[in-house]
């Protein structure tokens, strides 16, 4: 067996870029109460979420672990599939992983001591960096598998983000697909025809964008059309109606002031404090 | 180069924000006085161009890396700067959201980097200034290459700026500036190139739509309006967000001190020396610092040299211990619900 050329795996990778996209979308479709609730209520708590975790000390560990308690009960509420989305967060680390891990190497004075291992703060900091990156980035997942694009951004228009903005992403979000399997099928053609040749040169890649782009242009003017003969007004249809009403209240005076809560007191610290008094 | 939310503090990321989010309301009033409803899906399906052309790749002759077209120039170049913010604004808003790029608290940021600078100082100041009036497959070329190296460069040393001021990486300046530009520099000579090349094919086949967007009509004046907006904003949020910065010793004003603090430069030189010393340090006092001794005196001294002072050994066996137990705590309700939702299915 030969190891697949370059352009297979490329290829395999466009495919499962789609299928990432389509299978966050199916999340949202599920049923549940969670997934009922108006898009605004889940922006909204999810926004302080994301606040209450970044706004800590640098050097803060434990009492960030409570927050998990949000994405988990988001994830087990929503019926997600916790190792899909576990798996997602550990591929898209690269950035906050490369800047973090400086810290250790520049941040060495001596924070505090297990047994006689001493903890210097950037190592203490680098966890903390770790923690954050891993909650703020499980939030906006869980958001978006619970609410689904179109909704999210229905939530947004309600929040009075700007008209033409909410349908630049309603359209980005229709066309992605549409051009992602045309830019898929480019590349098949392209190294079904090439056999182990694996790299694409700069003018053939040039030439295949270009001509992408024209196509892109020339749909871009088929959808004109077809938007006027259909009188197109700037709606676009949501199936799920939604509705700012008890549960969505209940949402969000459930877990903002859950999130001020364990912001202003250490619980873990708290709790270890009240267990380790029984061992003194 | 995305900002990530653990990396940036909630005074910056505010911030920033209101920044973008005025810059999205102004381009979107812009965009709709304009009128061209042929806009609209342009904008939407050039968006969805730019997320297709990234998964076409070309070798780098030479290094094994490979390279693709990057979004916010030729976005600008097509569509004039307001659309091309909004169009870029909804990409890296689709990609916070699906792939966990950034995050939803550092979106603000990368609008800001990623679509402020090429689409309202790269494009006006460099790519009208030399293809204005006198369009050439040669200028184009130079402004398209030209406009988008700057607009990363100053894309790149936005993000260094941002985790500077946000105070949670313990990067210095100088460091992290040598080692963002370089590395945007290279990416941005790509980036520019396959811009360039791009923009001169569409040029050849459909030389109106690059004309067009190059005319002196289109985007005029706009940034004297963006900058008097921006300063707006600026100072508004600075007002706003000053009692949570000086409720919050580690926000903004804390980050600006120990950046301007010259110690932390000086630092790195002597890392060995440091090191050496500190576990010189470490295997002296050992058998003081244990945990399970906690006598008063080297409590004292632990305490007196911390930089932090709330941490003491006792604290922090606290602190793993409550530690653990909430994890598990958090994890037994996960799994309550589910067990939960799995019955009422």
């Amino acid at each position: 067996m030969t190891p697949p050329p370059g352009g297979a795996r490329r290829m395999f990778k466009i495919d499962q870029n789609l299928f990432d996209i389509g299978r966050m979308d199916t999340l949202a479709t599920g049923g549940t109460p969670l997934h009922r609730l108006d898009p605004r209520a889940k922006l909204i708590t999810t926004l302080a979420f994301i606040v209450a975790v970044v706004s800590f000390d640098k050097y803060t560990l434990s009492a960030l672990i409570p927050f998990f308690v949000f994405p988990l009960v988001m994830i087990a509420g929503g019926g997600l599939p916790f190792a899909y989305l576990l798996r997602k967060v550990l591929v898209v680390a690269p950035f906050a992983l490369f800047v973090g891990a400086f810290n250790p190497l520049l941040d060495r004075e001596i924070l505090f001591r297990l047994g006689g291992l001493g903890i210097s703060g950037g190592w203490v900091s680098y966890l903390s960096i770790l923690i954050r990156f891993g909650l703020t980035v499980t939030a906006a997942l869980t958001l978006i598998a619970l609410t689904g694009f179109n909704t999210v951004c229905l939530g947004l228009e309600k929040l009075a983000v700007p008209r033409p903005f909410v349908i630049q992403l309603l359209f980005l979000y229709r066309y992605i697909f549409v051009l992602t399997d045309e830019a898929a099928r480019l590349v098949r053609a392209r190294s079904l025809r090439v056999f182990e040749a694996s790299g694409l040169g700069f003018k053939p890649f040039v030439s295949m964008v270009g001509h992408l782009l024209l196509r892109t242009l020339d749909r871009a003017q088929r959808v004109h059309l077809a938007m006027r003969c259909r009188g197109f007004e700037g709606q676009m249809p949501v199936l799920r109606p939604t509705h700012f009403g008890l549960p969505e209240v209940r949402h969000i005076a459930l877990w903002v002031p859950l999130f001020v809560l364990m912001r202003v007191y250490n619980l873990p610290i708290k709790l270890g404090l009240w267990i380790t008094g029984f061992f003194a | 180069m995305h900002m990530a939310d653990a990396l940036i503090s909630p005074a910056v990321g505010g911030t920033m924000w209101a920044a973008t989010a005025g810059l999205i309301a102004y381009s979107s009033r812009k965009v709709k006085q304009e009128l061209d409803d042929r806009k609209v899906p342009l904008m939407g399906v050039l968006g969805a161009f730019i997320f297709a052309a990234q998964m076409i790749n070309f070798t780098i002759p030479g290094t094994g890396s490979s390279g693709h077209l990057g979004g916010g120039m030729i976005l600008a170049i097509l569509l004039g700067p307001h659309a091309a913010f909004l169009t870029m604004a909804s990409i890296l808003t689709v990609q916070a959201l699906f792939f966990a790029d950034g995050g939803l608290l550092a979106l603000g940021c990368n609008i800001f980097n990623l679509g402020f600078f090429p689409c309202f100082v790269a494009y006006p100041l460099i790519f009208k200034r030399l293809v204005e009036g006198r369009d050439g497959q040669g200028r184009i070329f130079a402004g398209s290459l030209a406009a988008a190296i700057v607009g990363l460069q100053l894309g790149a040393f936005g993000v260094v700026l941002e985790t500077l001021f946000s105070g949670v990486s313990e990067l210095p300046f100088g460091t992290f500036v040598l080692m963002m530009q370089p590395i945007h520099l290279a990416i941005g000579i790509v980036e520019g190139l396959v811009t360039a090349a791009v923009v001169g094919f569409v040029w050849k086949a459909r030389p109106e739509l690059v004309t067009a967007a190059a005319s002196p009509a289109a985007g005029r004046g706009s940034l004297r309006t963006v900058l008097v907006a921006l300063g707006i904003v600026a100072v508004l949020t600075g007002g706003a967000l000053s009692w949570f910065a000086s409720a919050n010793p580690d926000g903004l004003e804390w980050a600006m001190f120990k950046t301007s603090g010259s110690e932390a430069l000086a630092r790195p030189e002597k890392g060995v020396h440091a090191s050496l010393e500190k576990i010189q340090e470490k295997t002296a006092f050992m058998p003081d610092y244990g945990l399970k001794t906690e006598g008063g005196d080297a409590q004292a001294e632990t305490e007196a040299h911390s930089p932090w002072p709330a941490v003491s050994p006792g604290t922090s066996l606290a602190g793993l211990v409550g530690g653990i137990l909430t994890l598990l705590l958090a994890g037994l309700i996960g799994f309550g619900l589910k067990r939960r939702a799995n019955h009422t299915k």
